[in-house]
């Protein structure tokens, strides 16, 4: 960068909200900020920008008392703070709401909103708190029934829940870490539409996101990070898509991947009638019947915990169906154990990289050799030469960073696990590919690289199933989508069929208007 | 990412900060493993003087009698035996992620099945070898099976297996004590008569005619068994597929099923076999030294194991290594006439070593200020 940054600070009728300076926290082996300096004006909304590990989430974390930071100032308001916890933050009137929620499942909203509320003494008054979060909730067109329970909610209410609970601690300024990431189309229109109600209440706003679409409509100013460093604050209206992701990756990217064209070939893939339950014994899929070609990928667009998780664990045997028929390769596999489904042939990346498709004490060798180590030769005993053998082609082909093929897999980073996930599952002899979120987390660099492998697997003849809440991500790779709500299959169409709107209805339950069908 | 846990937030003096590692070495292990044992001797001295005993006299008298002759090493190696096998057992339902915290009753059951095999199977003249061999085999089913019921358990109808194994103590207890006052009672008393002699497991005293040097020497062939035990799973662990699936269910079972591990069968072979092993210290032990079946057949072993097997960190080399420190003290506090001294100190390890362990996972240092600004390169 050779001019110097501009800033939201030097603007006329500028009233400042943050002032960072100098901000630098580091970690063992990383800086995660390097001399940081932010400013935020009242009454803004305000969006960081970056890759994951650009430090976006560390920032914010010191912003809101989580962590210290090892050098540098804030101001809030003008006056210099020193936050040693969260709640020394939320005092300060900064409150964040975390990709994750937490809240209480089996309390109502109203509790949630007290939980952990010091200034509400001993005794806590029912009829007050309703009003409290029904006020709140009619100011900034957040809506909520005091009363439901957290475990009836959706995503999106959840959501809800979080910003009204920072509202009711007198948060002024707000920090949302990629609140998007979990909505539906049509959720996200209704969250830019409350962030800007909030705004013109005098309230300011920080959101995290990797998204471009939505920084460019949103925001009043962007802050763009790149490796713990700030490359550039811009106004939207002074800059464009390319030039952002330029900042954000450090190169230019190509944005639109040609899809090979490829013949499907016979089905791989089939499902008839499909019913399973939830580990509550509660309907997670509903009459699933769906069919994956071989050179095909189709894709499963939906809003987060509408089944996908239940679909992909039905059809690969570590999750019962109670109804249907499920056929790999024509051979009946309803009931299949898992490991007659690995061994017919199907692999599966699961969504869950630490808790399901990784062992994280185990090394990346033995983790590689997850789903191999059972049919290779040797009898009852395993071939810890052999295991390393074919981990180092691995680890090299899939280009997965790690200090040593010996290492416990824990040590690797989100992008680097994902890489051993397809470097494992992408090797050897399979004829379906279950894939479930596989960019998640991953840096812009490494979901074009999981793009093309997917792609080129599709062109060998792989029939995949993908399964993605990244809608971008199934309309860039699918030739046929197909959405999933409660359970249910909501619709399936072509690529070439498919336009954002109608998919984002069927992703809030609606169905197709007949004639599409 | 992994940030550091500050003990003290004060600003100006410095902060003590730990450090997740991010693995351990194996000198640190021993390291901190011999500091703890000095820890736990250092706190036992304390009460032990407090008692109005001499420490130093009585570590040294207990030190002389466990380790300073042959037939103080002797009783040791016999001491050893038991807690070797049942430390070996619960140390593999351990590396599962499964608590087996009955591996005592599991040790009665197999003495029980054994007694079974040496009073009422075998004759007096019955060929030795397979007669140790049916007791062995009495031993291990009858361990097996108490180690199967809690897995059965878990995996059917996930029946917390902390409970069901330690209440299955109880019940082999008392099922002993059935036997042992009432139909293979002796007399009345708690105990069985004394097994014919072709039902007693070699020991080296035996051969004192050949060897003379071997005269009273108690040591008896069950040490081999727990050897050989300790060596099998070692290769179990390191070097077979059933092993792998077992360090992946410890790790992840989530994984493990991904994997195609099927884990309800893991689950049940594992705690069998757990079982079995305690069984086996069981068989060991009637055979092998009191040649007969009581009501107290085993000091609380069982226990023992557990601590035994924590300490060893699940190893199996460290496994015999700590069962032959803990035999030790159990001959040496026999000596000093004093029952409560080796459950205090193996108390007091316990205690020790479970606060410890954030010594194994954390690095420990003094960070000063942290709002010393760094110096800043332009």
């Amino acid at each position: 960068m050779t001019a110097p940054p501009a800033s939201p600070a030097a603007q006329p009728n500028y009233l400042p909200m943050v002032e960072m300076r100098g901000v630098t926290k580091r970690f063992p082996g990383v800086i995660a900020n390097d001399r940081v300096d932010l400013d935020v004006g009242q009454g803004s909304i305000h969006a960081l920008l970056g890759e994951n590990g650009a430090g976006k989430s560390t920032l914010m974390h010191i912003l809101s008392g989580l962590y210290r930071p090892d050098a540098g100032q804030i101001r809030v308001e003008g006056r210099e703070v020193a936050f040693s916890s969260p709640l020394d933050a939320i005092q300060t009137s900064i409150g964040m709401v975390h990709q994750h929620f937490m809240l209480v499942e089996t309390q109502t909203v109203a509790e949630n909103v007290v939980l952990g509320d010091r200034a509400q003494g001993f005794h806590v008054s029912r009829a007050n708190i309703r009003d409290q979060v029904l006020m709140l909730g009619a100011e900034s067109g957040l809506e909520l029934d005091p009363d439901a329970y957290i475990w009836q909610l959706s995503v999106g209410e959840r959501q809800r829940v979080e910003i009204v609970k920072m509202l009711h601690r007198g948060a002024r300024l707000l920090i949302l870490d990629e609140p998007t990431s979990v909505l539906t189309p049509q959720e996200s229109t209704q969250l830019f539409t409350q962030m800007r109600q909030m705004t013109d209440q005098g309230r300011t706003l920080i959101f995290i996101s990797h998204k471009l679409e939505e920084v460019m409509a949103l925001a009043d100013w962007i802050t763009v990070l790149r490796g713990g460093r700030v490359q550039a604050h811009v106004r939207p209206r002074d800059t464009d898509r390319d030039e952002l992701v330029r900042m954000m990756v450090g190169r230019p990217v190509m944005f639109d991947m040609k899809r090979p064209e490829v013949e499907p070939g016979a089905v791989r893939l089939a499902l008839r009638g499909v019913c399973a339950s939830s580990e509550q014994g509660e309907d997670a899929l509903h009459e699933i019947s769906l069919e994956v070609r071989a050179g095909e990928i189709l894709g499963i667009a939906g809003v987060a915990g509408n089944g996908q998780r239940e679909l992909a664990e039905t059809i690969t045997g570590l999750r019962s169906a109670t109804r249907g028929e499920i056929r790999v390769n024509d051979q009946d596999m309803t009931g299949a154990s898992s490991r007659q489904i690995i061994d017919a042939g199907v692999a599966y990346i699961p969504q869950d990289r630490q808790h399901t498709g990784t062992a994280p004490n185990v090394s990346l060798e033995d983790n590689l050799a997850l789903k191999t180590y059972r049919t290779a030769r040797g009898g009852y005993f395993i071939n810890p030469a052999h295991h390393a053998r074919v981990a180092a082609a691995l680890l090299d082909e899939y280009a997965v960073v790690a200090s040593s093929s010996k290492s416990p897999a824990r040590l690797l980073s989100g992008g680097n696990l994902q890489k051993l996930i397809l470097a494992r599952e992408l090797s050897g002899q399979h004829q379906v590919l279950v894939a479930e979120s596989p960019t998640r987390g991953l840096d812009i660099g490494a979901i074009e690289s999981v793009h093309e492998i997917l792609l080129g697997q599709k062109s060998q003849g792989l029939a995949i199933l993908l399964i993605s809440e990244d809608l971008q991500e199934i309309l860039t790779l699918s030739d046929r989508i197909a959405v999933i709500y409660e359970g249910g299959i909501m619709g399936i169409v072509d690529r070439e069929d498919a336009d954002v709107n109608g998919i984002g209805l069927m992703m809030a339950g609606a169905r197709p208007a007949p004639e599409s069908a | 990412m992994t940030d550091s846990i500050a003990l003290r937030s004060a600003r100006r003096w410095p902060r003590l900060v730990l450090e997740p590692r991010a693995r351990v070495p194996w000198h640190v292990h021993g390291l901190v493993l011999v500091l703890l044992l000095g820890v736990a001797l250092f706190l036992g001295g304390v009460v032990l003087w407090a008692g109005g005993g001499n420490p130093v006299h009585i570590f040294r008298s207990m030190f002389i009698t466990a380790f300073g002759g042959k037939w103080g090493l002797s009783d040791t190696l016999v001491k050893a035996t038991p807690l070797i096998l049942t430390g070996l057992g619960v140390a593999l339902a351990f590396r599962m992620g499964m608590w087996n915290i009955g591996a005592e009753g599991q040790l009665y059951l197999g003495a029980l099945f054994a007694t079974g095999i040496a009073l009422h199977v075998a004759s007096p003249s019955a060929n030795r070898s397979l007669t140790l061999l049916l007791m062995l085999l009495a031993g291990c089913l009858g361990g097996a099976l108490w180690g199967f019921i809690p897995g059965f358990l878990k995996a059917r109808f996930e029946v917390n297996e902390i409970i069901s194994s330690l209440m299955l103590n109880y019940v082999a207890l008392a099922l002993v004590n059935f036997f042992v006052y009432g139909p293979w009672s002796e007399r009345g008393f708690g105990l069985t008569p004394m097994f014919p002699r072709n039902a007693w497991l070699p020991s080296l005293s035996e051969y004192a005619e050949a060897m003379p040097w071997a005269r009273g020497m108690t040591v008896h062939a069950g040490l081999i068994l727990a050897l050989v035990a300790a060596a099998v799973l070692y290769l179990l662990w390191r070097w077979t597929k059933f092993g792998f699936e077992m360090t992946l269910v410890g790790d992840n079972p989530e994984a493990a099923r991904y994997a195609g591990v099927n884990l309800r069968r893991t689950i049940v072979l594992v705690m069998a076999l757990s079982g079995m092993l305690a069984g086996l210290a069981g068989m060991s032990e009637v055979s092998g030294v009191v040649h007969r079946l009581l009501d107290h057949v085993s000091p609380g072993y069982g226990f023992t194991a557990i601590i035994v097997a924590w300490l060893a960190r699940l190893h199996p080399l460290g496994i015999i290594l700590v069962s032959f420190l803990f035999g030790g003290m159990i001959v040496g506090a026999d000596e000093i006439q004093s029952a409560g001294v080796s459950a205090l100190l193996q108390g007091i390890i316990l205690f020790v070593m479970v606060s410890g362990d954030l010594l194994l996972r954390y690095r420990l240092y003094l960070r000063f200020s942290p709002r010393t600004a760094l110096s800043v390169d332009t």
